[in-house]
């Protein structure tokens, strides 16, 4: 009788110790996540005010307008800078490089999630997972030693066709290392990510949304239009966004393929133009601090575009939020 | 419009497994015919080649006739999707277009087959609703996402949407089966309004749903773990739930019932 009545209190005491112990495992693992939230925050803060402060004494020196000269000579005197010509290039290339990349990638996406046959998507899908992960110096030798002479004969023909469009006017015949270039260029490169990301949340389409409109009499065609698309608009947003970051930040394919230049032009044929990484790259290593303060403004400039463009992306889903599919 | 549906010598495979073996039967036009039996004897699976969504599924393969009055559905040189937009399907759960909204849900179908006037889709839009008896609940807002309704609305929903292009028959897979006993009862109320003008086939895992909503009742089983699934009888509902001529029949109704 002994031993049961001494054993009997055991158990209680068994799962009261493990509790404990589980909630010491929550504590320390709430202290790390929120120690290593707030450090995070705090790297980041850092960061940002050492940057701000850097560029604050570059730009209250700036005898041009920051925001709007053609110019970029911080280590002349008086010092001129400004990021016109930066922004410019930088968001024309990467319109031209969305406007061609994402048709692409949602045709290429919707092919092999929907019309190839499995033997052939499987490799299909491996070869888009290897091209996106191709260094960028790789396309950017690529797009100088390839696209630049091959583009010749097409800058050529919309010179000839579409140069009423002002845009596609080509003055001059110099080399087509003109943003153009670099937007096919920038296109090619984030194709493979963008396909990629498209083609999962196409194939994450439930069968029951899909069979619905079978159901219904739609074909091939219409159930893409019906289900699939506007299932995977956010994904295709998100997806774009991604593809549009890299676009934006991209620098060895750039300061391969453009000859850069501070004179503006609206003819996107024409050789010149800069992005703000490419000129960060190009003159970083030979500017002085002040120089090198004024690229970092650049910097920054290129930093509150990106997130502009990431919150209206963020806008345009949560508008939509409630017809997304993801609450069905 | 309803039609009479005749199947002969229908045998259904995914890839090399023979799914369902050599059914026939016949369906009158407006009646109601429920499909009973176990899990897996491939009720499913027949009620999909009665529309060709079987073939869909990959491997999916058909033998046998389905004749919808004198038109074989499986006749080379009928398209499948034509045959989708006369033979509706309602599925187990609820699947409204989640991007759509509640007008848009239900005009789905006639956007696919040509163009109308805003105001016929309107009349269409109040008739589909009325039929599936959900116009009261929604008339307010069928702007709204159809996927912020309740389930049950959601399926009645999908019935409106599936009745809108006028089928000639109604094909019910588990129609009630993620639905709470009130929506269940709005549904079997609903498809005994909705025979008088289609043919339709339900099925359900639910006796009494079959003995309530259906004038017929076919019950399929299958021999044995891998094997195909027959039909055993089909017969008139009251005939299969008193007094069925087959034995198997009668131990899967009353081990149902207790
Ligand atoms: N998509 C599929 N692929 C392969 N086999 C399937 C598929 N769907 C159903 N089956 C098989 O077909 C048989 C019948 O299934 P089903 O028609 O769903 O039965 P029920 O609806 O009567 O429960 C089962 O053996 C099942 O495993
Ligand atoms: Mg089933």
């Amino acid at each position: 009788m002994d031993t049961p009545t001494s054993k009997a209190p055991a158990p209680p005491e068994a799962p009261q110790g493990r509790r404990t112990t589980g909630k010491a495992g929550d504590r320390v693992f709430l202290g790390l996540s929120r120690g290593s939230g707030i450090v995070l925050l705090v790297i980041m803060a850092a960061i940002a005010a050492f940057l701000a402060y850097r560029a604050s004494l570059a730009i209250s020196k700036d005898q041009a307008n920051f925001l709007t000269a053609f110019a970029w000579n911080p280590q002349g005197n008086p010092p001129e800078f400004g990021i016109a010509i930066l922004a410019y290039g930088t968001v024309v290339s990467s319109i031209i490089a969305m406007a061609v990349a994402v048709p692409v990638a949602i045709g290429i996406a919707l092919f092999v999630s929907h019309y190839a046959p499995r033997k052939l998507a499987a490799p299909m899908a491996y070869v888009i997972d290897l091209l996106a992960a191709v260094p960028s110096i790789v396309y950017g030798l690529w797009g100088a030693l390839v696209l630049v002479p091959y583009l010749a004969g097409l800058n050529q023909w919309l010179d000839e066709y579409l140069g009423w469009t002002y845009i596609f006017d080509k003055t001059g015949s110099g080399p087509a290392r003109s943003l153009f270039t670099v937007g096919l260029l920038l296109a090619v490169m984030i194709l493979p990510v963008i396909t990629n990301v498209i083609r999962e949340v196409f194939l994450q389409v439930p069968r029951m949304h899909e069979e619905a409109a079978l159901a219904l009499g739609a074909t091939r065609w219409e159930v893409i239009r019906m289900s699939v698309l506007p299932f995977g608009r956010s994904g295709i947003i998100s997806a774009s966004m991604l593809g549009l970051g890299r676009a934006l930040g991209e620098t060895m394919a750039v300061a391969t393929v453009l000859s850069p230049s501070f004179v503006f032009s609206g003819h996107l044929l024409d050789p010149g133009g800069g992005t703000f990484a490419q000129n960060i790259a190009a003159k970083f290593n030979e500017a002085d601090a002040f120089g090198r303060d004024a690229l970092i403004a650049s910097g920054l400039v290129l930093f509150v575009i990106t997130l502009l463009v990431n919150g209206a992306a963020r806008l345009i889903i949560a508008r939509r939020k409630e017809y997304s599919g993801a609450a069905a | 419009m309803a039609k009479r549906i005749d199947v002969s010598g229908l045998s259904a495979f995914y890839g090399s497994h023979k799914a369902i073996d050599d059914i026939s039967m016949t369906v009158e036009p407006c009646s109601v015919t429920a499909f009973i039996g176990p899990s897996g004897c491939g009720k499913s699976t027949f009620l999909r080649t009665l529309n060709r969504m079987h073939e869909v599924t990959p491997g999916g393969r058909v033998e046998g006739k389905v004749m919808l009055d004198d038109e074989n559905l499986y006749a080379s040189g009928i398209d499948p999707v034509a045959v989708r937009r006369t033979v509706g399907m309602v599925f187990q759960r609820p699947n409204p277009f989640p991007t759509m909204s509640i007008r848009d849900n239900v005009t789905a179908g006639l956007r696919l087959n040509g163009s109308y006037k805003k105001r016929e889709l309107d009349e269409i839009v109040e008739k589909s609703l009325r039929g599936a008896n959900l116009w009261n609940e929604v008339k307010d807002r069928l702007d709204r996402p159809g996927a912020g309704l309740s389930g049950g609305q959601q399926q009645r929903l999908c019935i409106a949407r599936a009745i809108a292009v006028e089928p000639e028959v109604l094909l019910m897979d588990e129609p009630c089966s993620a639905l709470d006993p009130i929506s269940t009862l709005a549904v079997e109320d609903l498809i005994g309004e909705l025979k008088q003008r289609f043919t339709i086939v339900i099925v359900t895992h639910n006796m009494q749903q079959a003995a309530r909503v259906s004038d017929r009742t076919a019950f399929f089983n299958l021999s044995g773990i891998g094997e195909p699934g027959r039909l055993v009888e089909i017969d008139d509902t009251e005939r299969i739930f008193s007094n069925p001529s087959v034995q198997a029949t009668e131990d899967y109704i009353s081990g149902r019932f207790g």
